[in-house]
Parts: structure tokens; C-alpha cells; sequence
């Protein structure tokens, strides 16, 4: 995106606009978020040329998908949280 | 805004949150349609000719609507999985 909201100083501006650009940086993180399980998903689940709509099975694909890449996700923080832990305490 | 630094109006700063709230939007439309091109592309365009031929021009516009369909998909499971986990993201 070519709108950074990341890098915006916000020390000195108006709290209305303050509170306003945290909740559209957040939304845009969200936006980013679906942008690239799409993307994942898609590759992994819509694997022929494409028709006149997405069937059942490939609509299941993309819901479990979605479901999956965060179960793995959070799985792979704690695992990795768990190892940081142990070799800190070598 | 005014030239000494001082505050926004109401009407600028609403102003300012609709530009912002356009920009944002037009910026992830944006995105969708970068995937779009390059997913839609490796599908349907397997050996690039000298042109577009008619099975290709089908391919692409039944992947961009597609895609559109997934993207839809996609938003609905994370909004649900996302109000599920409240509090854990």
C-alpha cells in the first residue's frame, strides 16, 4: 500500500484523529491479513482452470483454509515461544 | 487547514477522514487487483502466444470473477474466526 499509516507521527495531532487512524490502521492490517491468506488459500485450494463458480468442495477448502492457517499460526508461536524459553534458560 | 498551524475545523477534519478512508480503499483495491493479475495470469496464460486467444480471454475473466469469490470467502472465514478468538489477537 502506498498509504503508510505506520510512520505517522501522531504526538501532536487532534484525539479524534488519533483515535481515527489507529482504527484505520487497524482495519488496513486486517485488509493485509486477508489479502495474503487469499492468496495462500487460493494457491492451495483452487487448483483447476477456473469455471462459472467456485464448487462446494473448493468453498470448503478455502473456509478450512482460512481456519487451519491460523490454527497453524498460533501453534507455531507457541512451539517457537517454547523454544526461545528453554534455550534462554541454557 | 489554516497557514498559522492551528487546528482543523470539523468540516476539515471530516474532509480528512473521508480522503484518508478513500485512499485506504482505493489502496487495497489496488491489491486485490495486483494478486488478481498474477494469479489469473499463471492460470490462464500457461505458453504466451502472440496474442491473447479466446480460451485464454474466457480463462481470465471466469478467474478474475473467481478470485473475486474467494477473496469473499476468505474475508467472511477471518471476520468469523477473528470474532471467535476475541481477545487473542
Amino acid at each position: 500500500m502506498s498509504l503508510d499509516l505506520d510512520d505517522l507521527n501522531t504526538s501532536s495531532m487532534d484525539k479524534d484523529l488519533q483515535d481515527f487512524l489507529v482504527i484505520e490502521q487497524q482495519k488496513a492490517h486486517f485488509q493485509q491479513q486477508i489479502h495474503r491468506l487469499n492468496e495462500i488459500c487460493w494457491d492451495k485450494c483452487v487448483t483447476d482452470k477456473p469455471s462459472s463458480k467456485l464448487d462446494s468442495r473448493t468453498e470448503g477448502c478455502l473456509n478450512n483454509c482460512v481456519d487451519r492457517f491460523i490454527d497453524a499460526s498460533l501453534a507455531i508461536t507457541q512451539r517457537f515461544a517454547q523454544l526461545i524459553q528453554k534455550q534462554s534458560m541454557n | 487547514m489554516d497557514g498559522s498551524g492551528g487546528k482543523l475545523t470539523g468540516a476539515q477534519k471530516e474532509e480528512l477522514m473521508d480522503t484518508v478512508k478513500q485512499q485506504i480503499a482505493v489502496a487495497n483495491a489496488h491489491e486485490l487487483l495486483k494478486k488478481m493479475t498474477e494469479k489469473c495470469f499463471n492460470k490462464c496464460v500457461v505458453r504466451p502466444g502472440t496474442s491473447l486467444d479466446n480460451s485464454e480471454t474466457k480463462c481470465l475473466n471466469l478467474c478474475v470473477d473467481r478470485f473475486v469469490d474467494a477473496y469473499n470467502i476468505t474475508t467472511k472465514s477471518y471476520g468469523t474466526r477473528i470474532q471467535r478468538e476475541k481477545g487473542l489477537f
